[in-house]
């Protein structure tokens, strides 16, 4: 490790940054109130009735979020809640902006859907303080590396024997009074502290105990074998539940932690063949996948005479142009469904709030990782470094997939917009992610315990007289 | 850890910088594409978010706009007397899209026009809804009505011109179609809108200016004006050199007969050949000429080429051909095909002493606040003959008219020029023969009105069939209704 050498681990005593945090909190509350009010005088000329609730619950949120920051991870980085809570309160808006529109707001679809959102958003808060409040070191969970593994893998085939069919994948959960739930969500957590603890013990053999070839350092059999069924279980999620999205983020984030730790290009290389001749595979045989590719590559295409949700979102995103439609003033509806609350809400972002709109988002999204990759920089211990590294890059990997899905960059994938869009389970993870993210910046940026006094010192006192 | 920690940071980064290149791609430079792709909805919900402008005839709209409650679409179009004025409006359905003046002007009537910037912008500051500006056409709407109403529930098409200025002053066609009824998008539209696609007589097609007929002996005009321009023949009353019976030339000895067999059509003057329609004398005629020269004069009268009006009218066609066709193409059979706006425009010719006038049928476009954003001055289109031939021609038409059974009633104080035809339909003409008419009138001050009218299937027996039975009584309507709009303006 050659953490020596970085000018970002700190042992001084470096400022807190919370009255930064707050000052930036005001306007990650203020920010969404001022476009809930925009869109009821958009659409009704009147301040919308629920404004004040509305703000009051964000505020009381981010509120009681920084009181516990201040209490319990006072050094943690200043930026990260406020952008979380501004990207939430974001994704509230648009919801609620989406809901005003009847077509797509029937008892069918699951009728008005903020309010509910609100609710779990209320749930990830609460969540990311009892991680904030309870784990008080993250090393604790290098404890739990192998029971990590099996509630990840138990999450993620959940959705093969117990899971419905949506939209042709297959990655609900039904809970029987608590309503579906997406297991991918939380299994990419999970995921993420197993890989960090199990690298942690692993990377040394991995890393030495390998053969040059032309040039590449190859690994020895054995080591390739992890390696090896994290891909098969992959596949197998891209084939049973046939998500493409999260079968990428669990592949893609293991080759990025495995190259972390081992500090091996070959890594990478070796996955990238991989996931390439998998997702090959997958899109040449199954028809859903094969569908997807179909879509992105002729996304104005019609379907049965029908212009697809893909040609609707590219519409949407064209016909915001520079400076958007005005919160309120798209068609984004046309979508329909209730994929425009979730898969597709950045549609919504770049109709109404035009190309600057849907930069600023990407931005804050950009900064978020960033801040997360800095605090794996900043991180002492290698568990620490290894799961920050891990989280920021799902986060990353998350909204590139799901943002390049969208406006057709890539293949669109099921996965959802961190924050911004519809669904109770993307939520709650994604603030337990971020809480984590938080309390490895707490110990990084805190400083380092004073030295004990030593007697000698005692006796070289120089004393006044 | 850091180093490869640092490359991710940066890979991370690159993701980011690929996202946002996409949406500066998607939102910028793919931007004008995708915000006005025929299937982007937003097209059409703007269409029709506001009041459409107007279709004027006669300082009247002939269109309208009502408020209904789809969500989609706060406004459909309506029209006055729909069928009739369908050939002229086109349509504008939510569901079916636009077409003619509705679609040509389009940006017009939604009053997006950028000519209609600053009228838009004075609406905005004073806080009123976008306004579409209103197209004023050229047509007169007792000639419409006399047209639409003459053709009753025959097939045919009528195409009307005042020959000084090339201003369309009827365009109808039957069967016609209500365009209000298939205006929404809903599934009564949807019915409509399939059954008038299905139906066999095609009323969705504007019969005057996209459909080509053989104009049949209505040509001779044309073939008698290339003659008399080419110096074959010296006037009209001079003795043409015209066997009976003809014989297509190449031909083992096929024979070109005439509707008169008493011996009249040898030799006859064009005067009289106009009269009694003499096959013989303008199939020899026109291969005297030669179909470069028959061509070259069918091409001045504007065949041969597209017409915009601005409603494209497909071309008519005097194509290059043999002997024994091109002869038959001068008698308006064979390869010849014209428009009925093509043949109101050789009236026209006539009629305006030789010089053909650009057909037009927009007069002007006004913004909301009534200023004319643009106003179309008449144009000089061709010369397709000399004034001497024209009047010439025109003393020939006119013979024809008067010596005819044709019964010009109210118009027996101005002189009426015309020319019948009844052109051969199918193989063999097994079908039942078209029935044509051109006409003009030709008061003091010169030719107000100028008509052609085809009568594809009236539903009478086809010996019955004939110009001067079925279609002259139109055109004398037509003119009657202009002339009598002249004298009371």
């Amino acid at each position: 490790m050659s953490s020596t050498s970085t000018t970002t681990v700190s042992t001084g005593g470096l400022p807190s940054r919370r009255n930064t945090e707050l000052a930036m909190l005001v306007f990650a509350v203020v920010i969404p109130i001022l476009a809930y009010a925009n869109v009821g005088l958009a659409k009704d000329e009147t301040i919308p009735a629920g404004m004040l609730g509305y703000g009051l619950g964000l505020g009381l949120m981010a509120g009681a979020a920084h009181l516990v920051v201040r209490r319990w991870a006072p050094y943690a980085d200043p930026l990260m809640l406020p952008i979380a809570t501004l990207l939430n309160g974001l994704g509230l808006v648009l919801i609620w902006r989406l809901d005003q529109e009847p077509e797509i707001t029937t008892s069918a679809l699951g009728g008005p859907m903020a309010a509910d959102q609100l609710i779990w958003s209320t749930v990830g808060v609460a969540l990311f303080l009892a991680v904030l409040i309870f784990l008080k070191d993250h090393r604790i969970l290098q404890r739990y590396t192998y029971i990590s593994m099996v509630v990840a893998l138990i999450l993620l085939a959940s959705p093969i024997f117990i899971g419905e069919s949506v939209n042709g994948a297959r990655i609900w959960v039904q809970i029987p009074g608590v309503g579906s739930l997406q297991p991918g969500e939380f299994a990419k957590i999970v995921i993420a502290v197993f890989f960090a603890g199990y690298l942690m013990v692993k990377r040394d053999a991995l890393a030495l105990a390998s053969r040059r070839v032309m040039g590449v350092y190859l690994p020895r059999g054995r080591d390739l074998g992890p390696i090896l069924v994290i891909w098969a279980i992959s596949l197998m999620i891209l084939i049973f539940e046939t998500d493409l999205g999260t079968s990428l983020l669990f592949f893609g984030i293991f080759v990025v932690m495995l190259y972390v730790a081992t500090e091996r290009t070959s890594w990478i290389i070796f996955g990238l063949l991989l996931s390439a001749s998998g997702a090959v595979f997958v899109a040449s045989t199954n028809a859903h996948v094969g569908q997807r590719v179909d879509n992105w590559l002729n996304p104005l295409a019609l379907e049965n005479d029908g212009v697809t949700e893909t040609a609707q979102s590219m519409y949407a995103f064209g016909s915001g142009g520079l400076f958007g439609s005005g919160l309120g003033q798209g068609y984004s509806r046309l979508i329909g469904g209730i994929a425009a609350k979730s898969d597709y809400i950045l549609a919504t972002v770049g109709e109404e709030l035009g190309l600057a709109g849907l930069m600023a988002v990407i931005l804050l999204y950009a900064l978020l990782i960033e801040r997360g990759m800095r605090t794996a920089l900043a991180a002492r211990d290698p568990f620490g470094k290894l799961l920050a590294v891990g989280l920021s890059g799902i986060f990353a990997i998350q909204v590139f997939v799901v943002a390049g899905g969208v406006t057709g960059l890539i293949p669109l994938t099921g996965m959802t917009m961190p924050f911004l869009a519809q669904g109770g389970s993307s939520v709650i993870a994604n603030w337990a992610l971020i809480a984590l993210l938080l309390r490895i910046s707490d110990t990084a940026r805190r400083p380092a315990p004073a030295p004990a006094p030593s007697p000698d010192a005692e006796q070289t006192q120089v004393v006044r007289v | 850890m850091n180093k490869p920690m640092r490359r991710v940071a940066v890979f991370c980064g690159l993701l980011v910088l690929a996202l946002l290149l996409r949406v500066n791609w998607v939102q910028f430079v793919q931007a004008d594409d995708l915000q006005n792709d025929e299937h982007n909805r937003r097209v059409n919900i703007e269409r029709y978010a506001n009041p459409r402008g107007d279709i004027i005839v006669d300082g009247e709209p002939i269109t309208g706009s009502e408020e209904t409650d789809n969500s989609d679409y706060r406004y459909q179009r309506t029209w006055v007397d729909g069928p009739m004025w369908a050939p002229v409006t086109g349509y504008s359905s939510q569901a079916f899209g636009t077409t003619q003046l509705e679609h040509l002007n389009d940006s017009i009537l939604t009053g997006d026009d950028d000519r209609l910037f600053f009228n838009n912008t004075i609406d905005m500051f004073t806080g009123e809804d976008q306004r579409g500006g209103n197209v004023v056409t050229t047509l007169n709407a007792d000639a419409q009505r006399a047209a639409f109403e003459g053709l009753g529930d025959s097939k045919g098409a009528v195409a009307a011109i005042d020959p000084r200025t090339g201003e369309i002053l009827a365009m109808a066609s039957t069967p016609s179609y209500d365009p209000s009824s298939f205006a929404g998008n809903g599934g009564e539209d949807e019915d409509a809108w399939v059954a008038l696609n299905q139906d066999e007589d095609k009323p969705l097609v504007n019969r005057a200016l996209r459909e080509t007929y053989p104009p049949g002996s209505t040509f001779k005009v044309v073939t008698a004006a290339a003659a008399l321009e080419a110096g074959v023949v010296d006037d009209v009353d001079t003795e043409t050199d015209s066997p009976e019976p003809y014989y297509l030339p190449e031909t083992e000895n096929v024979e070109l007969g005439n509707q008169v067999n008493d011996g009249r059509c040898e030799d006859a003057t064009i005067r009289t050949a106009i009269q009694l329609s003499c096959n013989s004398v303008f199939a020899n005629l026109s291969d005297r000429l030669g179909n470069e020269e028959m061509r070259e004069t069918a091409e001045a009268f504007g065949y041969n080429e597209e017409q915009f009006i601005p409603v494209r009218a497909d071309a008519s066609a005097y194509p290059e051909d043999n002997r024994p066709q091109n002869a038959q193409a001068g008698i308006g059979q064979a390869s010849n095909r014209a428009t009925p706006l093509q043949m109101a425009m050789v009236a026209a010719a006539v009629a305006n002493d030789g010089t053909l006038m650009q057909p037009y049928m927009v007069d002007q476009l006004i913004a909301p606040s009534l200023n004319v954003i643009e106003q179309h001055e008449p144009e000089e289109m061709s010369e397709p003959m000399s004034s001497d031939t024209a009047q010439q021609l025109q003393s020939a038409m006119e013979t024809m008219v008067d010596e005819s059974v044709i019964d010009t009633g109210e118009l027996s104080d101005v002189r009426v020029g015309g020319k019948t035809g009844t052109a051969q339909h199918g193989e063999n003409n097994e079908e039942t023969p078209y029935a044509w008419f051109i006409s003009y009138a030709m008061t003091d001050e010169g030719s107000p009105v100028a008509v052609a009218v085809v009568v594809e299937d009236a539903g009478v027996a086809r010996d019955d069939v004939s110009g001067s039975g079925l279609a002259a009584p139109i055109a004398v309507d037509v003119m009657e209704a202009v002339l009598a709009g002249e004298n009371e303006g």
